[in-house]
């Protein structure tokens, strides 16, 4: 059983090595495709476990927990891994046309596979310092990703990009080190139990806060966002693209399991930080957004802006916030890259991705036109699609709880979202093209624009049957989200039953 | 020894900390540096220090015999400095390459992916 868990990281290890070798020939793409699709099999494995069992756990090496690497997956991480699979390979998919042979021989294809081994390590892992590397391994793969090619631009974004990651890796080191101090583990689940025990509370809630800082840059959230921006229109559509997506929410992701399950000793001072943080993050996103003229750089502050809705429902700290989480989450992951992907198209075809230089879209490729749409609507949450339900939930979680503000400051930042994406609308579709070209999909050769549609109306599809069909979707979230209240399961799967009974969990669990 | 290393720490945080605040990239760089060393410290002292005792199990038994250095926090700094390493070394050569194409280290001066929009 324990390959099951392994094996969302193993797969796209050995597919890197394997692209890797075969980097100079075609091999190497569809080596890239076949390991996606590999993964996103294994996730998908994965997931009807966790379905079928709950939390699954397993020792890594047999060293028993807490003093070994442990890998678990509650329904959180198993939905991680899984978008993470789904994801992958649309952009894998995608790459097909998009990526230069010149990348090619650099090794993109492994970069790209060691990223998303990254990611489903740092999604599945149950052991803290195992977080740290993984999220270096994601870092050290997603620095190369950013840079490859060395373009002068490219460059730039990445000196910004590499020197914020940095500072927030050894923030979170520090904060290890001081959490290991006060409690002597580095297991979550032991932590969940250990950190009941520390004597210093106020130790505590300020390791708590770098903790908050450290992924509070991953996840590009307000003050701590510059480096997105600043970074991620630079390279390649496909990179840009699985960026988007997924590297920002594994900070969320970090956030949400270390805020439910480890510091939870002092909610309100800490949950009030995210509230005011998830607050600020929506406005200054979509404020950014709507001052740009760049469909890429527009579409990076909106992941700054989208990013504030998931911490906002961690903040409120609801059993009905955390669904909302989850649910935006996913929602969010497929939408965004989707999006980018979309801008890819619009590159390719009519030449640019500054709004002023393209147009004539809607015309000569109305296909195209549909599939920006319905991401975009998503986007800003229209119902009945997928982005609407996150919206909903998450307002309604903050209206049960009168904070009449934040769920004000949430529907208004939903109309800028749109103000922006009708901004897209209006300069690359409606308008005509400057150049008086009229850019068509029909342009491009057939396999290309097999391989770029393909992922684009897979994603979109996806978004509305998600919006079209929430019941099931939420009430996995719902699911996921008491999971992450009351962890007891997490805890006793992990350490064994015999050593959580001695501790008497039952009384100490959180909740609301 | 335990409160001089912490000193060191503190120390050691605050002239990375300066160093950081200057809008040349590469000392930006050697702040990192100096931090980055700081954290593995802490990790190092957060283990606690027992000053000459290896943690050597003898042969027969089953736990040390008396109380001995922490084993934990050294393998995590191990961990800690291979992958700080990399990270500098690949940030180094990074600068080195912008310094290369864009002829300057000044932050300020990098807006070629942020160009400056009119009316600014």
């Amino acid at each position: 059983m324990s390959w099951l868990l392994a094996a969302p990281i193993v797969i796209p290890f050995t597919t890197a090595v394997l692209a890797f070798l075969f980097r100079n020939g075609p091999e190497g793409r569809w080596i890239s495709i076949i390991g996606s699709a590999g993964l996103l099999i294994a996730s998908g494995l994965l997931m009807q476990a966790v379905l079928a069992d709950g939390v699954i756990a397993r020792q890594m090496g047999n060293w028993p927990a807490p003093f070994g690497i442990t890998l678990v997956a509650d329904l959180l991480s198993a939905v991680m891994v899984v978008i993470t699979g789904v994801t992958g390979l649309a952009v894998a998919i995608y790459a097909l046309a998009d990526i230069e042979s010149r990348l090619e021989k650099l090794g993109y294809h492994a970069l790209f596979q060691v990223l998303l081994a990254g990611v489903c390590g740092a999604f599945l892992t149950g052991d803290l310092f195992n977080l740290y590397v993984w999220f270096e391994v994601m870092l050290i793969a997603s620095f190369g990703l950013l840079i490859l090619g060395g373009r002068r631009q490219q460059l730039d974004g990445g000196i910004k990009y590499v020197t914020i990651n940095l500072v927030s890796t050894i923030l979170f080191l520090a904060g290890i080190g001081l959490l290991y101090g006060m409690t002597g583990t580095l297991n979550l689940a032991d932590l969940h139990l250990a950190v009941q025990e520390v004597e210093n509370k106020g130790l505590l809630t300020v390791v708590a806060v770098m903790f908050m800082v450290a992924f509070g840059v991953k996840a590009a959230v307000f003050p701590l966002f510059f480096w997105l921006p600043a970074s991620y229109h630079t390279p390649s559509v496909a990179v840009s693209a699985i960026f988007a997506g997924l590297l920002t929410k594994v900070g969320v992701y970090a956030l949400i399991r270390m805020f439910t399950l480890v510091f939870t000793e002092d909610v309100e001072y800490t949950h009030t930080i995210l509230l005011w943080i998830a607050g600020f993050t929506m406005v200054t996103g979509v404020l950014g957004a709507a001052a740009m003229n760049d469909f890429r750089r527009i579409l990076s502050f909106h992941i700054v802006s989208q990013i504030g809705y998931m911490i906002l429902g961690l903040a409120l700290f609801t059993p009905l916030a955390l669904v909302g989480s989850v649910f935006y989450l996913v929602h969010h992951i497929i939408v965004k890259a989707n999006l980018f992907l979309v801008a890819g198209v619009a590159r390719r075809i009519a030449g640019s991705t500054e709004l002023s230089a393209i147009g004539g879209l809607y015309k000569t490729a109305p296909v195209l036109g549909l599939l920006f749409l319905i991401p975009a609507f998503s986007l800003a949450g229209f119902p009945p699609l997928s982005g609407f339900w996150a919206k909903y939930i998450l307002v309604k979680a903050s209206l049960d709880l009168e904070m009449w503000l934040i769920a004000g400051v949430a529907l208004v930042v939903g109309l800028l979202t749109i103000y922006s994406m009708t901004k897209i609308w209006g300069s690359a579709f409606w308008k005509p093209h400057p150049a008086g070209l009229e850019p068509k999909l029909g342009s491009l050769s057939n396999r290309d624009r097999t391989a770029l549609i393909l992922p684009i109306a897979s994603l979109a599809i996806l978004t509305c049957v998600i919006g079209l069909f929430p019941e099931p979707f939420v009430q996995f979230a719902e699911r996921a989200a008491d999971q992450l209240l009351s962890p007891t399961d997490y805890v006793q799967t992990v350490l064994g039953l015999e050593a959580t009974q001695a501790t008497g969990l039952a009384q100490l669990e959180v909740g609301p | 020894m335990e409160l001089l290393i912490s000193i060191m720490v503190g120390v050691m945080i605050a002239t990375g900390t300066y160093l950081m605040l200057a809008r040349n990239v590469l000392r930006f760089i050697f702040g990192l540096v100096l931090i980055s060393n700081a954290a593995n410290l802490i990790i190092f002292v957060s283990g606690r220090l027992v000053a000459q005792s290896p943690p050597l199990i003898p042969e027969g038994a089953d736990v040390p015999p008396e109380l001995v250095a922490n084993a934990l926090p050294q393998a995590l700094v191990l961990t800690a400095i291979v992958i700080g390493f990399g990270l500098f070394a690949f940030a180094l050569t990074l600068v080195y390459r912008g310094y290369q194409s864009m002829g300057t280290l000044m932050s300020d001066e990098m807006r070629l992916a942020e160009p400056k929009e009119d009316g600014q």
